[in-house]
């Protein structure tokens, strides 16, 4: 049986961590290869990078932090923030990335995800999703949302259309970020991530609220998500990633816990 | 010195980070004459089956993987290098390397686990069941799980090659063994520790003695 995958999320700007995370001692790590090095360590089933880049400047620091950390953990890790094009892709794919992740840019050029598909395999491109609640309407028929540019600006695309969309046009996979929960460690958006997983044949993660190990329970199981991302409540050493996943294991939901 | 085959199927660098990690020399190329340098042959691959048979096939390099194997050279297959070693695969209808006999299948839309539907591909982490213990597989908790992302999986006809089983909707043959050839449906390079426990173990083996 397949485990359930628990997915530290590493924001990363200019090569160093937006945010230090505090490790055993609490010291502070700000680089980020060594920082996956720990997750890896602590049974981390595949990490996400986030790059929040201002300049191609950055770009390059991070395709060098890309080909470090595949040197250092052998687990899959993707890349996401800032990919436009093919090109873009190509550069952290062979860097040693498994996976990249298009958010706004696809939502722009939809042609992205086929295109990338196309050239390294559907497995390789995840389609990340920022959503909103917002009134059922006729344009807008599950509620949901598709906002882009960090939340900041509404799409008016539905966002159970465009998770739809992007698997018919070859994505692989869905992170699905809730904004309404992103930050409130109070717990996934456990209607909106069942919803989608319902309705695509490709994997979910389920991102955004995850502030104690009842949340992964439960959007793992009632979400129905394929796996769970977290941040805070491991980056400031409140909870382990074997802590959690001996809280998963405690409620009967599978992960992997040998390592 | 081992060899990756370059078959133009995706991504290499992996396994070749995951080698050096294990301090083994290695090259990648699709030259036959540089291959023969080599004492193992990893058979790595993400992509497609039949383009992949038609590169192998443009560069002599199918007739060569069975020369290889038949002088009972170690040959290591991960993911698509496992799937086209098989006869045929259900992946673009394609005629394979035929070095085991039996077929690649596609895993059916309509599986289902506790009644919940299964996604395909399958992606992610979930354990093998061993029958029998293999040189490769030493040194391997039993509680160890490997990294999958697969649609297709290989169906041997010979039951005596199935080495390992997976579950997922159906159990499937996750690793297979004859002789000096083993292969896998997991990728070993993403796989953790057990995934460079499996390389080193590769690494070290001496069918032939």
């Amino acid at each position: 049986m397949l485990s359930k995958r628990i997915i530290p999320c590493l924001d990363v700007r200019a090569g160093k961590l937006t945010k230090g995370i505090k490790f055993k001692d609490n010291m502070d790590i700000g680089d980020p290869v060594e920082a996956a090095r720990e997750y890896y360590e602590q049974g981390a089933d595949e990490i996400v990078f986030y790059d929040i880049t201002a300049s191609s400047d950055e770009r390059n620091i991070m395709i060098d932090v890309v080909e470090r950390v595949a040197r250092t953990i052998f687990i899959p890790f993707s890349v996401g923030g800032g990919i436009r094009n093919l090109d873009d892709m190509r550069k952290v794919i062979l860097a040693g990335a498994e996976k990249v992740s298009v958010n706004s840019a696809a939502v722009v050029n939809p042609e992205i995800i086929t295109e990338g598909a196309g050239a390294f395999g559907s497995q390789c491109i995840v389609l990340g999703m920022d959503v909103k609640e917002v009134e059922k309407t006729k344009k807008i028929p599950s509620g949901y949302e598709i906002v882009i540019h960090g939340g900041r600006k509404f799409t008016g695309i539905d966002a159970l259309w465009w998770a739809r969309e992007a698997e018919r046009l070859g994505a692989g996979e869905i992170c699905l970020n809730s904004i309404d929960a992103d930050g409130t460690q109070d717990g996934y958006e456990l209607n909106l991530t069942a919803l989608i997983s319902e309705n695509v044949h490709i994997p979910v993660i389920a991102s955004g609220g995850a502030g104690k190990p009842e949340h992964l329970a439960a959007v793992l199981t009632t979400g129905k998500a394929d796996a769970a991302l977290i941040a805070s409540m491991v980056h400031y050493r409140t909870y382990t990633i074997a802590g959690i996943k001996q809280y998963l294991h405690e409620h009967q939901i599978k992960t992997r816990m040998s390592w | 010195m081992i060899a990756i085959i370059d078959y133009k199927a995706g991504n290499l660098t992996s396994v070749a980070r995951a080698l050096e990690n294990i301090g083994e020399e290695y090259l990648i190329t699709d030259e036959s004459c540089l291959l023969k340098k080599a004492t193992h042959v990893i058979f790595p691959g993400v992509g497609a089956a039949g383009e992949a048979m038609n590169y192998l096939r443009e560069k002599k390099l199918a007739a060569w993987i069975r020369e290889w194997v038949n002088e009972g050279k170690p040959l290591m297959g991960i993911c698509l290098g496992t799937q086209i070693i098989l006869e045929y695969s259900e992946e673009n209808d394609t005629s394979c390397i035929g070095l085991v006999a039996g077929r690649t299948k596609r895993f059916s839309d309509k599986m289902t686990e506790s009644g919940i539907p299964l996604k395909i591909p399958h992606m992610g982490w979930n354990s093998v069941a061993f029958r029998r213990s293999h040189p490769v597989f030493e040194n391997i908790n039993p509680e160890a799980e490997f990294y999958f992302v697969h649609s297709y999986y290989p169906a041997p006809a010979n039951d005596a090659a199935v080495l390992g089983i997976t579950g997922y909707g159906i159990n499937f043959c996750s690793v297979l063994a004859v002789e000096n050839l083993v292969a896998m449906q997991f990728h070993p390079e993403k796989s953790g520790r057990p995934g460079l426990q499996i390389l080193r173990n590769f690494c070290a083996w001496r069918p032939l003695c």
